[in-house]
């Protein structure tokens, strides 16, 4: 069943487009790798879809129903969750209050805190730490638990890995099938491709604002993904990237 | 880049550089045909209005100080004037330029406290600064306490009450000029450059080596000096006054405020236009005093939240003219110089590195 | 003794002055508004219990009852419908549209109640003191405010840190994209944040017109004062606006023995200076968390 249909969308800042007609389908259940290079406009495209950024031109159909003109404030409630990039606890609230405030919207379904607790193990010992004191990687998972609070059907996750360690990715790439589990259906931006290959279902590539490859990770051969990464003619990027 | 230079002026400006000089020579010249002051009277008030305005917009249009304290800037000049022209026995035409130096001196101090705060904190510490004189003037028996001080007879020389009227006039009219030509050289400098670099972006503007507290200084000190002196002609103009009118915000910052907001913060035109629809209620409404301030604050307060730039900004929609040319253009082939009647492109600042 | 008897009056007094910076506080605190009409708005809810009291007779206590959710109404709506197209980087038309309406409301209220004083009689309790010493006596009535304005501030803080309306405030402030994240509409939550302050004001008004009187014009004295118990006490601390409005008060009454005694000085005048020296050592305020 086809949970998000996005058809012809621009999206930009002011004078400057960063988006230009782009087409992706996401199926409920999969998880969808969103790959490109710095500047390439995929967080632009996550914020699009959780309403931070307006869109320009093109429809976001989420679950039947057209969502291009809906704020922001009220996509949560529509099962729409984002983990900006840079995590952006809030700094004034404790931990606890910060994965709290995730369910703000109200949206009923099975993640409670202890729920994400049992997810983020690492969490339950900071839970009345003030946000701004935690690690890096402590940070991203209460991001992630603060999202999951909301019973999100679609969670867009914006680079993970961001200035984390092998290991600290790794395990919270491990909650993913959680997540998955869960009932939601996961959109993730990923600069490092081969993290991305590894858990994703379907790959979407950007390059400068425009989809440039789309596929199964099985299916399309590493040289065409190198191509589309930095927008190199098709079939020259095994020697691109040698 | 051949045939490309930077300019700062066009046609449009040019006529309006011309048109604003016939101006200012018809209200120099109208002292010596209206001979009975029917006209010129009431102009005064108009002129120092548009002076307080020009100098608030410099502070809030341009460097982002939004102050609510410019009547501790009259008050000074007007007491100023007095205690030099009245006590020392100084010529009173004199005293005009000590009291806006004493203005612009004792503006140090105040911006030493109020530049510790920001945005809408700024303003209402100015205003508690303004307070402060109030009060010492209250207190001051040197300064006359709570009494009415009168710029008498004697103290005003040898001068007959027609020169006298003649040179307020001129002083008013020489602050107006002057102001608006103050807003438009100070932006035309690299201090004007500072300024439009640290509003645009404050960080920014540091990382360049702007220093944004010396730029702001030095308007906020241009701005006493010419508030300091408008506050004494105002005192030649009414030559009686207490503390609660010198230093009053109601008339030295409210209607101010309301003038440059509703003409149109920002450009050196606005306050003008401002000054202009000012005259126009002040003649309709011109025994209802509450009701004045009821509508030019309810029009600004409008205005701020429709149309920011004023009446000014929504005239200058439909016809770009710029009046004063204050922005500097980049001319020549393919940038596409400013065609009659069309909007010119303003390439801000074209390779003029803020200092 | 008159010295002592001075700084406990102070306190009392004190207490008005943090009611009255209460709503200043919070203001800025959530969004980062400047209201400078609020002031005027204590003074109009004076003079709304003045009308409220003759017209159904009530005591101004009990007033209170309907002046406050009138203010309450009024700061939601006018927030939704008007300060919240001010909100941006640039404070200068917030502080235009603020600075207005205080104008626009001493002029109407000039109009409507004339420039005489007035005063808000609650009866024999006015006159009414507990006698501490032969010199020391503290009144009902500043008494009462005192408390009030302790309970106000006490609740307010409650509420920030414990409730789901506070955490929304606090995460708003840090951070209003994120917090639309969440599924929190701050505009809303602004507006609901300008009824709260409304509210606190028209309590400090009409506290302000049991214990002495007032005119159309005196709203802008009470905006500096609040804003000077909130500088003192520090932006973002909720008991740090207390001990502002207290230190301010007692700045006042002090003053106040200054003029008895000498013949110079008032108590504005001392507050002010009070406040620049606060503001010239200690800029964050004392007990504040963050420079402004
Ligand atoms: N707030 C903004 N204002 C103006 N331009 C922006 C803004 N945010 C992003 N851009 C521009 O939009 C383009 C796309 O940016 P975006 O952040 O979406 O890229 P990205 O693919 O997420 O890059 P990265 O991998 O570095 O995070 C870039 O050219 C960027 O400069
Ligand atoms: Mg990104």
């Amino acid at each position: 069943m086809t949970l998000l249909e996005v058809r012809g969308l621009d999206a930009g800042y002011g004078d400057f487009q960063a988006l230009f007609g782009i087409d992706v389908t996401v199926t409920e259940g999969e998880t969808l790798a969103m790959i490109g290079a710095n500047g390439a406009g995929k967080t632009t495209f996550l914020r699009v879809l959780a309403g931070q950024v307006p869109t320009r031109a093109g429809s976001i159909v989420f679950d039947g129903t057209d969502i291009a003109g809906v704020k922001a404030h009220r996509r949560v409630g529509l099962g729409i969750a984002l983990v900006p990039e840079g995590r952006m606890l809030f700094g004034s609230l404790t931990v606890r209050e910060n994965l709290i405030i995730g369910a703000h919207a109200g949206r009923p379904g099975r993640w409670d805190l202890e729920a994400v607790l049992d997810v983020f193990p690492l969490i339950r010992p900071l839970l009345e730490r003030p946000s701004h004191v935690l690690s890096g990687g402590e940070q991203q998972a209460v991001a992630i638990g603060r999202a999951l609070m909301s019973n999100p059907r679609l969670i867009l996750l914006d680079e993970v890995s961001l200035g984390l360690a092998p290991v600290v990715v790794k395990s919270l790439y491990q909650a993913l099938p959680a997540l998955s589990e869960g009932g939601a259906t996961v959109l993730l931006v990923e600069q490092d491709i081969g993290q991305a290959l590894e858990v994703a279902s379907r790959l979407v590539c950007l390059l400068e604002g425009r989809v440039s490859l789309e596929g199964k990770p099985a299916e399309v051969p590493r040289s065409d993904i190198t191509a589309a990464y930095f927008g190199l003619p098709a079939g020259s990027g095994s020697e691109a990237s040698s | 880049m051949t045939g490309h230079r930077v300019t700062r002026s066009d046609r449009q400006s040019t006529a309006g550089l011309a048109v604003s000089a016939v101006l200012l020579v018809v209200l120099f010249l109208l002292p010596w045909w209206d001979s009975d002051g029917s006209l010129r009277v009431p102009l005064v008030a108009i002129l120092y209005y548009l002076a307080l305005a020009q100098m608030w917009n410099l502070l809030a249009g341009f460097a982002g100080l939004v102050s609510i304290g410019q009547q501790m800037f009259v008050g000074i000049g007007v007491y100023t004037l007095l205690s030099f022209a009245e006590d020392f026995g100084v010529d009173p035409y004199l005293s005009v330029l000590l009291a806006g130096l004493v203005a612009a001196i004792l503006s140090l101090p105040v911006a030493a406290f109020a530049f510790r705060l920001r945005g809408g904190y700024f303003a209402i510490g100015t205003w508690v600064i303004a307070e402060v004189f109030r009060l010492i003037a209250l207190e001051s028996d040197f300064l006359g306490g709570a009494n009415v001080r009168t710029l008498t007879r004697e103290s005003l020389g040898g001068y007959s009450l027609d020169t006298r009227n003649t040179v307020t006039y001129l002083m008013a009219l020489g602050l107006a000029a002057g102001a608006t030509a103050i807003v438009v050289l100070v932006l035309r400098s690299r201090l004007g450059l500072a300024l439009r670099s640290i509003r645009d972006n404050q960080e920014g503007a540091r990382g360049l080596g702007v220093s944004v507290g010396r730029a702001k200084l030095a308007v906020w000190v241009i701005s006493a000096f010419w508030t300091g002196m408008t506050g004494a002609v105002i005192l030649l103009h009414n030559p009686s006054t207490r503390a609660e009118s010198a230093f009053s915000v109601l008339r030295w910052t409210a209607l101010v405020v309301f003038i440059a907001i509703i003409g149109g913060v920002g450009s050196t035109t606005g306050p003008i236009v401002g000054v202009a629809i000012y005259w126009f209620v002040r003649e309709f409404l011109e025994d209802a005093e509450e009701w004045r301030f009821i509508i030019l604050g309810l029009i600004a307060a409008a205005m701020a939240i429709m149309a920011p730039r004023g009446v000014y900004g929504l005239l200058q929609k439909r016809w770009p003219v710029q009046f004063f040319p204050v922005r500097r253009r980049l001319v020549g082939p393919g940038v596409g110089g400013p065609a009659p009647g069309g909007p010119a492109q303003p390439v801000a600042d074209a390779g003029h590195p803020p200092v | 003794m008159e010295w002592l008897n001075a700084i406990v009056q102070g306190i009392m007094l004190g207490g008005l002055f943090a009611l009255f910076a209460t709503g200043l506080s919070l203001a800025f605190g959530v969004m980062r508004f400047v209201n400078l009409a609020h002031g005027d708005l204590a003074i109009l809810g004076a003079f709304v219990a003045v009308s409220v009291t003759s017209a159904l007779g009530l005591n101004p206590f009990v007033s209170l009852v309907i002046v406050v959710p009138v203010m309450l109404a009024t700061g939601y709506a006018l927030q939704l419908g008007a300060f919240n197209f001010t909100i941006s980087a640039d404070p200068l038309p917030s502080i235009l549209v603020t600075f207005g309406l205080g104008i626009v409301i001493q002029n109407v209220l000039l109009e409507t109640y004339s420039a005489d004083s007035r005063g808000l009689d609650v009866g024999s309790i006015e006159i009414e003191s507990i006698r501490i010493t032969d010199a020391i006596a503290i009144g009902w009535i500043p008494l009462i405010t005192l408390i009030v304005a302790v309970a106000v501030l006490g609740a307010l803080q409650l509420m920030l840190s414990r409730t789901p309306l506070g955490r929304a405030f606090r995460a708003v402030s840090d951070d209003p994209p994120t917090a639309r994240l969440m599924g929190i509409n701050d505009r809303n939550l602004y507006a609901v944040a300008m009824g709260i302050a409304f509210a606190t004001v028209a309590v400090a008004g009409v506290f302000l017109g049991i214990r002495q009187s007032f005119g159309p014009l005196d709203g802008p004295a009470q905006l500096l004062y609040a804003f000077e118990a909130v500088v003192i006490g520090g932006l973002g601390s909720v008991w740090g606006t207390l001990v502002g409005g207290l230190l301010l008060g007692v700045a006042h009454t002090v003053g106040g023995q200054f003029e008895v005694a000498y013949g110079y000085g008032s108590g504005p005048l001392v507050g002010h200076l009070v406040f620049l020296v606060v503001l010239a050592t200690k800029p964050s305020g004392l007990l504040g968390r963050r420079a402004e």
